[in-house]
Order: C-alpha cells, then sequence, then structure tokens
C-alpha cells in the first residue's frame, strides 16, 4: 500500500511536469526559442488563483480565469517581445527569457508580496480515500491526476488527429515550407505559445492547494522541465509525455531509497538516457 | 506586360546578405501559361522563385498578383492568393504521414473552387495511394516529388511553381514526373492554372513550356519559345552546356 501511494504521487507528479514540459518543448521545437521565464507562468497561475479564489471564494472559478488571464499574457508577450526573438541566437534568448523571469518575480513580489501563501481544497474534494489502517489518500491528488490525464489526451487528440496538429507538426518539421502552403505561421506560433504558457500556468493553478504558493517556485520547476525536454527530444510531445512520468518515478524512487542523494536521480537518469539516446527519446536519429 | 498577367514582377533585385544576387528580373506568367526556367547552377533560379513566394526578400522592384502588389508579403498571403511551391529538395513534412502531407495543405481556392481533392490527387499518383500511412521520409525521391507536387495541388493553385522538378531522380521516374506534369498542364490550362518550372532537361522542359527564360548571374538574357532557343545553339552552348 505504501508503494501504491508512493506511485500515485509519482504518476500525479509526472503528469504535472507532462503539463508544463509540454508547452516549453513545442515552443523550443517548432519556435526554437527556449524560453527560460516558462516556469514563471506556473507561478503566475499559482497566485492568479491563489488571488482568485480569496476573492471569489471558488477554486472553480479561479483555475479557469486565472489560466485564461495566463493565455492573454502569453499571446501579449509573443506578440510584443518573444516574436523577435526567433531569427536571433540563442545567447540573445536566454538572456531576455531570464530578464522575464526578473520581471515576474519582481511583479509577484509588488503585488502579493514575498510570504508563502497556500490555497484551500475545495470542500467536495477534501476528504482521503481509506487504504488501510493507517494510510488513505487524498482525493484532491487523484483529481490533479485526472485532469491532467484528460488534458494530456486533449492534446494528443489535436496535434495527431487534427488538422491543427498536422500545421503544427508541419511547422515543426520546416516552418518555411509550411508558410509557402499557405500556414500562417505567426498566427500559429503565437497559439503554440500562448496555448503552451496557459498549459504551465494551470498547472500551477491546479497544483496549487498541494503545493505552497511561493516565490521562486517557478524557477524549480524550469529545472526539472528542462530536463524532461531534454530527455523526451526537443519538440516531442510523446516523448514529454514518457519523459515526465519517468522523472516523476526517478523523483520518487530517489526518495524513497536513498533520501540523502534524492535530488541526484533526475539528473542520473537524464545523464543514461543521453548516453543511449541523445536525440531524446521521442525523436527519431 | 498586360492585366491578364496572374504573376507580374518588375526590377526584381534580391540579396543574400551582403551578395547581390538578382539583378533588376522583369518576369511574368499569364494565366494557363507554361513558363520553363534555366539556367547553369547558382545562376539565381531558386532565388528568383522564392523572392516571387516571399521567401527571399525582395530590395527593389515589385511582385503582383492580379495587379495587386504583394512585394515582401508574407508567404501564406501569397500562397493563399493560388501560388503552390514544390521546392528543391522536395520539403517533406518528415514528422507526417503521406496522407497527413497531403491533407495538411487542402485548401479550395480563392474563388471556391476544389477541383483538386484528396482522391483526386490519389488517382494522379496511384503510388502514393499505396503509401499513404507511410512517413514522408520513408518514399524514394521519386515518391517524394510525387507526394510533393499531390500536396501543391491540394491547395488547388493557379500557380504552380517547381524547382528542379526531376534533379536527382532516375530517367525512368523523371519521364513520370514529365508525364504528370503534362497531365497537370492539360487539365490545368482548362482551369486556368499556371506552371512555372525549373529543370535542367531542356528537351523535356520546352516540351511543356510555352515559354523559356535563360537566367545568367541574376539576369535574363534569353525569352522565347523553345523552338526560338533551339535555332540560337550558341546561346543553348554558352548558357546551358548543350
Ligand atoms: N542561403 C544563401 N546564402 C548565401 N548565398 C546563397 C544562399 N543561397 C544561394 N546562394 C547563392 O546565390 C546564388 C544563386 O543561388 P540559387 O540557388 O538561386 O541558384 P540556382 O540557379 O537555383 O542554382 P542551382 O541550379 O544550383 O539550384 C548562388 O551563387 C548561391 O551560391
Ligand atoms: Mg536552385
Amino acid at each position: 500500500m505504501f508503494y501504491l501511494i508512493q506511485l500515485l504521487n509519482a504518476v500525479q507528479y509526472g503528469l504535472l511536469l507532462f503539463l508544463l514540459s509540454s508547452g516549453l518543448t513545442l515552443i523550443f521545437g517548432i519556435m526554437g526559442v527556449i524560453n527560460l521565464a516558462h516556469g514563471s507562468f506556473y507561478m503566475v497561475g499559482a497566485y492568479l488563483t491563489y488571488w482568485l479564489s480569496k476573492m471569489t471564494g471558488s477554486l472553480w472559478f479561479a483555475i479557469p480565469i486565472g489560466t485564461a488571464i495566463a493565455f492573454a499574457i502569453g499571446l501579449l508577450l509573443e506578440t510584443t517581445i518573444i516574436r523577435r526573438l526567433y531569427r536571433r541566437d540563442h545567447l540573445y534568448q536566454v538572456l531576455l527569457t531570464f530578464g522575464l523571469i526578473l520581471v515576474f518575480e519582481e511583479l509577484r513580489s509588488i503585488f502579493f508580496g514575498d510570504e508563502v501563501h497556500g490555497v484551500a481544497v475545495p470542500e467536495v474534494l477534501n476528504f482521503s480515500i481509506p487504504l488501510t489502517e493507517t494510510l488513505s489518500y487524498p482525493v484532491y491528488r487523484l483529481f490533479i491526476t485526472a485532469v491532467c490525464l484528460a488534458i494530456a489526451a486533449l492534446l494528443y487528440f489535436v496535434i495527431h488527429k487534427t488538422r491543427a496538429g498536422m500545421m503544427i507538426r508541419a511547422g515543426n518539421s520546416n516552418p518555411e515550407m509550411a508558410s509557402a502552403l499557405g500556414v500562417n505561421i505567426p498566427l500559429l506560433f503565437a497559439a503554440v505559445f500562448a496555448v503552451g504558457i496557459a498549459l504551465a500556468a494551470f498547472a500551477g493553478a491546479i497544483a496549487a492547494p498541494v503545493t505552497s504558493v511561493a516565490p521562486g517556485m517557478g524557477n524549480q520547476v524550469l529545472i526539472v522541465c528542462l530536463v524532461v525536454v531534454v530527455i523526451g527530444g526537443i519538440g516531442s510531445i510523446n516523448g514529454a509525455m514518457i519523459a515526465s512520468l519517468l522523472i516523476g518515478l526517478a523523483d520518487t524512487l530517489g526518495k524513497i531509497l536513498a533520501p540523502e542523494y534524492s535530488g541526484v536521480a533526475v539528473y542520473l537518469l537524464m545523464a543514461a538516457i543521453l548516453l543511449w539516446r541523445p536525440q531524446g527519446l521521442g525523436n527519431k536519429s | 506586360m498586360s492585366a491578364a498577367n496572374l504573376l507580374e514582377a518588375r526590377g526584381l533585385h534580391s540579396y543574400y546578405g551582403a551578395s547581390h544576387i538578382l539583378h533588376g528580373i522583369d518576369f511574368a506568367v499569364g494565366t494557363g501559361e507554361v513558363v520553363g526556367l534555366m539556367g547553369r547552377n547558382g545562376m539565381g533560379k531558386t532565388t528568383l522563385l522564392r523572392t516571387l513566394l516571399g521567401l527571399v526578400p525582395a530590395r527593389q522592384g515589385e511582385v503582383r498578383i492580379d495587379g495587386r502588389i504583394m512585394t515582401n508579403a508574407a508567404p501564406h498571403r501569397i500562397a493563399r492568393q493560388g501560388v503552390a511551391y514544390v521546392p528543391e529538395g522536395r520539403g517533406i513534412f518528415a514528422n507526417l504521414s503521406v496522407r497527413e502531407n497531403l491533407l495538411m495543405a487542402a485548401r479550395p481556392a480563392a474563388d471556391g473552387n476544389t477541383l483538386w481533392t484528396f482522391e483526386r490527387v490519389l488517382d494522379t499518383f496511384p503510388r502514393l495511394a499505396e503509401r499513404l500511412d507511410h512517413g514522408g521520409q520513408q518514399l524514394s525521391g521519386g515518391e517524394q516529388q510525387m507526394l510533393a507536387i499531390g500536396r501543391a495541388l491540394m491547395t488547388n493553385p493557379r500557380l504552380l511553381i517547381l524547382d528542379e522538378a526531376t534533379e536527382g531522380l532516375a530517367p525512368l521516374i523523371a519521364r513520370e514526373i514529365w508525364r504528370i506534369l503534362d497531365r497537370i498542364r492539360a487539365s490545368a490550362i482548362a482551369a486556368g492554372v499556371a506552371i512555372v518550372v525549373v529543370d535542367k532537361n531542356f528537351a523535356a522542359l520546352s516540351a511543356i513550356a510555352n515559354r523559356n527564360l535563360i537566367l545568367v548571374k541574376g539576369r535574363i538574357v534569353f525569352e522565347g519559345s523553345g523552338s526560338e532557343l533551339k535555332a540560337q545553339p550558341e546561346l543553348m552552348q554558352q548558357h546551358l552546356g548543350i
């Protein structure tokens, strides 16, 4: 039972990572931009949810509205700033998106202060399923897992089964050719960027009740997300899914087997996979 | 140049960085016309096509489609005016299946007609019908070229632009491509579709082209019919090496 709980936690963490990193890998793969500020939107989502749920008293209102606001910020950011980076060197991208991290942290400090906040689990889901005499599993975590799975399935469906998905993959493979066939590449890029940002914010929003809403929370997840992108293969959604779940498992296992080295497990996994498949799990060599 | 010109360019100058590639090109294609573009390696054929398509910026001069200025418009806007591109090297989307390569491009023409459907493209290229679920990279060179042409037709173009139509293909496959282009031209002219094609095979090219151009270092040095060109063997010798 102990292991079942750990497995459930690993899967939940992995799926949350997937929501976060799917946007990052698409933006990197399609537009060639390393968006270091991606993690900041995890924070933006969490803080907006904290604020909106405090104002309205409803998490069910706060999560979608917070995600929608993040989507709008994503669109604005892409059309004003990020778009200028597409043809630039990675150095400019890293500098500018690192600058954005500082801007978002500062804005967070101005509007919400530097304290750690908590978001209440909504009443209907605020109970646990008893597994044994002493162990039980909180339903809200199962809810996160289910919602993430549903979004992952939707994402998979859109990318692999719809025409918009074909255009996204075509734009990933050869944007110039796609544009010469009539695909509006600037619009497609803006949409992909904003959806990626919205997914990151949604992850922050839905996780807010089980994590603390704290300064710098985006930077911790950013590193792990970059690992997911590298292991999964740049631009590969399927790879990101596998990599996220692997990292969820490695992280959880590491904490059980060797608690004092648990931080290393994820990087050991990355090193091993890169030795075996340098192009990542989801990409053909 | 008359108003009947589907696409028209005047005084085009294009650069890659500091190197000046096109030196004031005047170029026009009329509705339903087939234009052959020739010239030795590196003379600027691809650059000309890419400038017309909005993929390389024109620093001087203008491009008009239906008389409307489209100079340096976004490539998708030019494509949506009914211009389709089959590039050098085919440009197949490797991560899409053959079916998806075709379907992603599907679009009715600007006037709403859908002469070219998925079914019609497969009728034209039966080999593709057998490989619909293969990845784009699993095809032979000839099949890739058929896919690139089929994909361009899926946009129901009024102007089909082909760069190096048969480069790198076995002679038998190349002949098949020419036959198909001839079929497209025959059916195309009825529907008012024009073709611009670059190829090194003068005989095959001049057999389907109404008009031929020779490009030398970014300038047009000859414009005329295939028979006019044949009457000037010194031009062919000098600029085409034939
Ligand atoms: N991306 C580029 N950057 C710099 N120079 C380029 C680039 N592409 C082409 N060139 C140069 O521009 C000139 C024209 O090239 P272009 O590809 O248009 O010629 P082409 O007539 O199509 O030749 P080919 O028959 O080899 O396809 C050549 O001298 C080539 O070296
Ligand atoms: Mg060329």
